[in-house]
């Protein structure tokens, strides 16, 4: 066999049927079959055979996947599709010889900025002061090469506000069996750092008292999706110990994609004997803010939202962490809200991490697709559970023309307006 | 064999397409399987989105001599759609542009690259039914359906897609396009093309567009499970069911092992201590339904059933179907690769057919599972084993001969519904004699003097005589 590393023996288990393919929004948009489930694990297979000598043809087709695994709902017969994928990237990165300036430069902001609380916050500082002056001037905007992104990002909040909320939040934390430790991700703390003590607010109105640690780090998600699965378990780790030493039972987070990682920590860590268990454990408590609501006393929102609402999902909430019911439960619980469903509502929105950065024409593929279903519905309010699908939808909602009639909210937003806990 | 060079064809065709020609090394290899066995390389991969496209493709091909090879999903599971001798995969699953109901003359017009399903749900929503259902229906295209000449659990009652097929557009091996039947579901004139070319596994012509024969949708069903301590007691229930004035839509077939299988994987309270369970659904009016269930009922228990559960609502329904859709996935954890075979007998050798099936089991010891629509004898004998395993492998091989010998001196056929493709070619003579296999290639040189159109399949070559899996 040419490369043992590779997840041959996973790639074994597809028994070629077909049944994802429905399900894959790359096959669904390229109508190509290497950009499917099927054909990429075929291809890996083929590779660890040996009957394609030419490792690099994995490359293309490993990329442009979008890792939103709904392929492996789909599957009847359970093919572990993530591990075939993050594996071979592990794989290809480890061999890859031609490590680009690309590469490098993503390595090092991977390593060294998103679990660097101080760095990202500098970050931030200087969005916020771009946005505070140059970028006023929606001509500067134009000029830049993500022109698109910079217009539709939320506004960041100041440097002392960011900074302050935190040390607040921290002595909040009381004792007993309603203490939950929240997860704040790192770049949602920065960008979204509103939405963050929206959450902890939220949180508290519910009964429950929220800790955040300040020893909890970046969650690994891109690291893994990456290939740099090393790092990503150093990460993990930080956060295991945060968790161990916080006293909480849960973990709550506000995104589907870290929430999906958080989740995967027990499979990150099987065969460990010092640290299986307590990923485990760890695992085991992860919540999303959805389904603390959803299990909350009833009544404790009271404005009424008055508008027709919809949902998409979060990939990884829905096929990772099986998050489902719960988000479309608790928005239809809330006064004044109709709610209808959005077709294909479960299928990805494009964004994936940071695909929608980096393969920019497949990503917009699938997010015309996507917004032909949001015109169908033609809701005044479209949640998301992700930061990465919040400016996704916004994105798309810029580009179809539709902003003047539906607003992209978090799920958070919504529900700290319904319970008047808004800022 | 001596065909031209594709390469020719590809830039012939460059830019007079509406998708782009797949030449990658990594595409190719792409559609270079099925559901099935054997992985060969295309030298390109052709996405036609219309009719006049697939004559370019024919006709340019005949120039250049160059093999073609149809292909909707590749949920083939008898190697149909692979490229056996290199050249061109032809993929009309992009072809999608027509799913069509004239509710006036129940009939649906449809193009080669709509699923199953979605006739399904076209024709329902004019209270309308299309009922052959492949379990695969939610991916196999109609297309692939004609050629294979797909049937599904409701086969017993509805029969197969031959049987609701009235007409047919195809592009002949000869760039020709060749309309055959209509609209009509009574049709004497000339020869009956259309059903020759259903089931013709892609050899005759590319299949444009599809006239389908809908019925109206029965009202009500009705199901129930009903479980058995011996084989040969599930057979005669199924013969005293079916020669009691009762035409169930389904009768499918548990043995123990896919008890046990599906109770590990998904547990839906099946017994695991029965050697057989039937799965039996009645469909029309809700009287007769009503009626009918109470006599199969009371048949099965007479001859000796040990339980009967009717399902008493649709969520009970779907459970039942549930277990049985787990069948194919929780057997495939057993072993990492599955060999489906589905050789098919007449409904009175069933038992026969089992007990062969035991012997052939024992003798090359191997992990055999059996399960499938007993109502029409068509069953699925399922090897479980390991591609890796070289060893297990040739017994396997071994045993699938068997299988088919023993369905053909039981009466029965080598296939009754996943097609003969490349892997059951070998076979053939035995099952038509010479005169059938002359015939036969008399017929497809007819059609394909030139044999580019998906050459290697049903007809044997003389190169290989026995089946290889690997
Ligand atoms: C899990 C699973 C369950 C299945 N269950 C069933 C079942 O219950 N009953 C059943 O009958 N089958 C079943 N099948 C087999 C398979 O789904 C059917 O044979 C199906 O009809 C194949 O359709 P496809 O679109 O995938 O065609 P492909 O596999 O791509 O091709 C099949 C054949 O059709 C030809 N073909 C495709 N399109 C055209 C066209 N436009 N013109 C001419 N020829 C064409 C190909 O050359 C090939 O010979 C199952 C398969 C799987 C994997
Ligand atoms: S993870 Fe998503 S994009 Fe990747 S193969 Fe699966 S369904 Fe397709
Ligand atoms: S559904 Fe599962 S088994 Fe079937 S092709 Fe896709 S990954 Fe393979």
């Amino acid at each position: 066999m040419k490369s043992p590393e590779l997840p041959y023996a996973d790639t074994l288990k597809c028994v070629q049927c077909g049944y994802c393919l429905p399900a894959c929004p790359t096959y669904q948009t390229t109508g190509n079959e290497t950009q499917s489930p099927r054909g990429r694990i075929n291809l890996v297979r083929l590779v660890a055979e040996g009957k394609i000598s030419d490792e690099s043809l994995l490359e293309g087709p490993i990329d442009l996947c979008l890792g939103c695994r709904a392929c492996e709902e789909a599957c009847p017969v359970g093919v572990p599709y993530g591990e075939i994928l993050e594996q071979t990237r592990y794989l290809l990165r480890e061999h890859s010889t031609k490590r680009g300036l690309g590469q490098r430069v993503q390595t090092a902001i991977y390593r060294h900025l998103l679990p660097d609380k101080g760095r990202l916050n500098l970050l931030g500082d200087f969005i916020w002061f771009y946005q505070q002056t140059i970028g006023r001037w929606r001509l500067m905007n134009r000029l830049l090469p993500l022109r698109e992104f910079v217009e539709i990002m939320p506004k960041i909040e100041g440097p002392i506000v960011r900074r302050r909320k935190e040390s607040k939040e921290s002595i909040h934390a009381r004792q007993g069996n309603k203490k939950v430790m929240f997860f704040r991700g790192c770049i949602m703390d920065v960008m979204f750092s509103s939405i963050n003590r929206q959450t902890t607010e939220l949180l508290r109105h519910l009964g429950w008292s929220p800790i955040v640690p300040e020893e909890q780090t970046c969650c690994g998600a891109l690291h893994a999706h990456a290939g740099d699965l090393e790092f990503s378990k150093e990460l993990a780790k930080k956060n295991i110990m945060a968790f161990e030493a916080s006293g909480a039972r849960v973990i709550v987070h506000n995104a589907g994609g870290c929430g999906a990682m958080l989740y995967e920590y027990k499979h990150l860590f099987e065969g460990d004997s010092e640290w299986a268990e307590r990923a485990r454990k760890f695992s085991d408590s992860v919540q999303d803010i959805s389904q603390i609501v959803a299990s909350s006393e009833q009544g404790k929102f009271a404005k009424a939202v008055d508008a027709v609402v919809t949902y998409q999902c979060s990939c990884h909430l829905n096929h990772v962490e099986k998050v489902k019911s719960e988000p479309v439960q608790v928005i239809k619980n809330l006064p004044g809200v109709t709610y209808k469903q959005l077709p294909n509502g479960t299928s990805c929105c494009g964004s994936a991490g940071i695909y929608n950065l980096v393969h920019r024409k497949e990503a917009d593929a699938i997010l015309q697709a996507k917004m032909s279903d949001v015109k169908k519905v033609n809701a005044q309010v479209l949640v998301t559970s992700n930061p990465g699908c919040y400016l996704q939808m916004k994105l798309g909602i810029h580009q179809a023309g539709l902003s003047k009639q539906t607003r992209v909210v978090h799920l958070v937003e919504l529900l700290a307006e319904a319970s008047g806990t808004a800022d | 064999m001596s065909y031209g060079d594709a390469s020719q064809v590809v830039s012939e065709l460059h830019g007079k397409l509406q998708r782009e020609i797949l030449t990658d090394e990594a595409d190719r290899w792409s559609y270079s399987f099925d559901a099935s066995f054997g992985t060969f390389l295309p030298d390109a991969v052709i996405q036609p989105v219309s009719r006049d496209e697939v004559v370019k493709i024919v006709q340019t091909a005949v120039k250049y001599r160059v093999p073609i090879y149809p292909r909707g999903t590749g949920s083939s599971l008898s190697g149909g759609p692979l490229p056996v001798y290199g050249g061109i995969v032809v993929d009309t699953s992009w072809m999608r542009d027509k799913l069509e109901v004239y509710p006036d003359d129940l009939v649906a017009v449809v193009s080669p690259g709509i699923h199953t399903a979605e006739i399904h749900r076209a024709a329902e929503a004019y209270g309308l039914f299309y009922p052959p259902d492949p379990s695969s229906s939610e991916v196999s295209t109609i297309g692939g359906n004609v050629a294979e000449n797909s049937g599904g659990p409701r086969g017993l009652k509805y029969g197969v897609t031959r049987d609701y097929v009235l007409g047919l557009e195809i592009v002949t091996p000869e760039g020709g396009v060749l309309r055959t039947g209509g609209r009509t579901v009574k049709n004497v004139t000339g020869y009956d093309l259309t059903r020759l070319i259903v089931g013709s596994e892609g050899t005759l012509g590319i299949v444009t567009e599809v006239i389908l024969r809908l019925v109206p949708r029965p009202q009500d069903r009705r199901t129930a499970l009903i479980v058995f301590d011996d084989l040969v007691s599930s057979g005669r229930a199924i013969s005293k069911v079916l020669t009691s004035g009762i035409l169930p839509c389904a009768i499918e077939l548990m043995d123990q092992a896919c008890l046990i299988a599906v109770e590990s994987y998904r547990p839906s309270n099946l017994p695991t201590d029965a050697q057989a369970a039937l799965l039996i659904e009645v469909d029309g009016h809700p009287e007769a339904v009503r009626d009918e269930i109470k006599k199969v009922e009371a048949i099965c228990l007479e001859l000796g059933a040990k339980e009967v559960r009717v399902a008493r609502n649709e969520t009970e329904r779907q459970q039942l179907w549930f277990a049985r859709k787990q069948i194919s996935p929780a057997i495939a954890r057993i072993k990492p690769t599955k060999i489906s075979e589905d050789a098919t007998v007449p409904r009175s050798q069933i038992p026969e057919m089992f007990r062969r099936l035991n012997q052939i089991r024992e003798k090359y010891d191997l992990q055999l599972v059996v399960f499938g629509h007993a109502g029409d004898g068509n069953l699925h004998p399922n090897i479980m084993c390991d591609i890796r395993d070289d060893e297990e492998m040739e017994r396997v091989e071994e045993a699938v001969s068997e299988i088919f010998r023993a369905a053909i001196e039981l009466g029965g056929t080598l296939s009754g519904e996943h097609g003969i493709g490349t892997m059951k070619a070998p076979f053939l003579p035995m099952e038509i004699g010479e005169i059938g296999l002359d015939m036969t290639r008399r017929i497809k040189a007819a059609f394909d003097p030139l044999n580019i159109m998906n050459p290697g399949k049903i007809i044997p070559n003389n190169e290989r005589n026995r089946v290889v899996l690997r």
